[in-house]
């Protein structure tokens, strides 16, 4: 048990370094959920901003907890392809062959993903707070920490499908392209599931993201209610599996 | 140092298509020796490789490697071997020393241990300007050396080396070689290396062992494979070839004889003596002569003549 913390700190503290050495490449990772906030957000003020019965008080408070978990989706979904390049370049095979537990190799990596997103979180956050934008302090502090909960998840199903496919790489792309859209439209995290057909709001009940896209709204407007509990049910539900699935993956990923 | 007894490994392709990658592999090394794996592309080199370095399984068949049996205690085997595989070891977004402090930490060193060893290593190896560069930025050579580095961070007493210079310059990896060979001479280290140049594993290796269809068709030093197997070869110009490979029939040893145009080319067991003995044959025959010229034969020669098969020829049609 000792060593697999241990090893799980050391497979961190390298998939950190670069990104402290890079800072920057944290705000890269934000550039898809950026372009919605500062497209897609002034389209919805302008069509529903009115109707406050829908989005409650302001479009903001509705959307940017949405925003944070899209770049959770958007970037840890991702992680895989970093993985798919250590395949290709040799250097997973150098740490498969060094004493490191394996699954401390996907442990460390998903922990790792983390520190970006909660970095990306606190600055969409300042950065909206001038728009108007007014999170309740503690239950911005438990979204985020739910959302770090979900990364883990997200990032060690990514980091198993480019285990699963590393010798037809290019699978990477299309899998992952293919299964974010549909979980984010029916997670109602752009626009409010209320105004869709039913046969929607059905097929939302099996998307776990929409749980979590329900707590943060709810955590970052200070309401405790059951939508909280939820979304840490899928959150753990997520990182349970992922881990599971994704150590499973890692364990066979010489052959 | 390596034992293995009717090493095996069989892949799966398509519909339960078996591919014999290894078959029946039984070699021992002993400790100190520099051993290179010889074989064209698909031969099975670097699937015998990656089951020494625990990276698969056998389907059958044992191996002991470093004193600890790869399939009962691998852990144990990593702990005590070195791996330069055929890619780079190190990830495209670390930097150089960070790279190596990380496998330091890997085997177990402290943080000032680890330092210090990555910065041996570094100038072991030549990497002193390169330490805080990023791998991505580097040049082959650079990168290669930097492999061979991440493997001997914790001074393993066996290291394996898959391909290492394939894609180097000459000059890289003239430089690349005095570097392994200075870092075993001074750790005393056993290293075994596949290699499809044949130059590589003549100059460099103590031992060849030539390795094809999965199969360890021979085994022993350059020299005595080259002597036992191949053979000088020897070329003689004349305008009389037909009266000439009558002549040479007669020299001891002579073998595969083949005659083009004014040429005539044979095996002999010992080039230079037949080369005197056919060209005073030659006189009192009057056949005239008009260039003679012997080979040492190289490991193509002996591959030829195990396999019917051009070593070089395979290697440089894959390569294409």
């Amino acid at each position: 048990m000792s060593t697999l913390v241990r090893d799980t700190r050391i497979v961190m503290a390298r998939e950190l370094r670069p990104v402290r050495r890079d800072p920057f490449s944290v705000i890269f990772g934000m550039v898809q959920p950026l372009v919605f906030l500062g497209l897609f957000g002034p389209l919805l003020v302008g069509s529903l901003g009115g109707q406050a019965g829908v989005l409650g008080g302001s479009v903001w408070q509705w959307f940017v907890p949405a925003i944070l978990v899209m770049t959770a989706l958007f970037g840890t979904s991702a992680t895989g392809a970093n993985l798919l390049f250590e395949f290709q370049t040799g250097a997973h095979e150098r740490m498969l062959v060094t004493p490191l537990s394996r699954p401390a190799l996907l442990i460390g990596r998903a922990l790792k993903e983390m520190v970006p997103l909660a970095g990306q979180a606190v600055i969409i956050v300042l950065v909206m707070t001038p728009f108007g934008f007014r999170p309740h302090p503690g239950g911005a502090l438990i979204g985020l920490a739910l959302l770090a909960v979900f990364g883990i998840g997200l990032g060690s199903l990514s980091y198993a499908l480019a285990i699963a496919v590393r010798k037809q790489d290019w699978m990477f792309w299309a899998v992952q392209q293919t299964l974010i859209f549909p979980l984010m439209l029916l997670s109602g995290m752009l626009l409010p599931l209320e105004t869709g057909p039913s046969w929607m709001r059905v097929a939302a009940r099996f998307d776990p993201l929409a749980y979590v896209v329900d707590a943060e709204r709810a955590l970052f407007a200070g309401e405790w209610s059951a939508d909280v509990a939820w979304g840490w049910v899928a959150a753990l539900t997520t990182a349970a599996v992922g881990l599971a699935v994704g150590i499973r993956a890692m364990v066979r990923s010489a052959e | 140092m390596i034992h293995t007894r009717a090493l095996t490994k069989d892949f799966t392709v398509g519909r339960g298509e078996a591919v014999h990658a290894v078959r029946g592999v039984s070699i021992d090394i002993e400790p100190g020796e520099l051993v290179a794996v010889l074989g064209p592309n698909g031969a099975g080199k670097t699937t015998l490789m990656r089951m020494l370095t625990t990276l698969i399984s056998p389907t059958s068949g044992e191996a002991t490697v470093a004193g600890h049996d790869i399939a009962t205690h691998p852990a144990r085997v990593r702990r005590r071997i070195g791996y330069v595989g055929q890619g780079n070891g190190a990830g495209h977004t670390q930097r150089v020393h960070d790279e190596l402090y990380t496998q330091g930490e890997i085997y177990g060193l402290d943080r000032r241990a680890a330092r210090t060893r990555a910065d041996e290593l570094i100038e072991a190896l030549d990497l002193g300007a390169l330490r805080e560069r990023k791998v991505s930025d580097l040049s082959g050579g650079q990168r290669r050396r930097l492999d061979v580095a991440l493997g001997l961070v914790h001074a393993p007493p066996l290291l394996f080396l898959d391909e290492p210079s394939t894609g180097l310059d000459p000059q890289n990896r003239a430089n690349l070689w005095e570097h392994i060979l200075r870092l075993r001479e001074r750790h005393g280290m056993t290293v075994v290396l596949t290699t499809h140049y044949l130059d590589e594993a003549d100059t460099m290796a103590e031992r060849v062992v030539i390795v094809d269809h999965g199969r360890v068709i021979a085994d022993d030093t350059a020299e005595a494979l080259k002597t036992k197997l191949a053979g000088d070869r020897l070329t003689v110009g004349s305008p009389d070839v037909r009266t000439l490979s009558r002549l040479a029939e007669a020299l001891p040893g002579a073998r595969d004889l083949a005659s083009s145009g004014e040429r005539l080319e044979l095996r002999v067991s010992d080039a230079p003596t037949a080369a005197a003995e056919l060209l005073f044959a030659a006189r009192d025959a009057g056949v005239p002569v008009t260039a003679v010229q012997s080979h040492r034969p190289t490991l193509d020669d002996v591959f030829l003549t195990l396999t019917g098969r051009s070593l070089r020829e395979e290697s440089s049609e894959v390569s294409k």
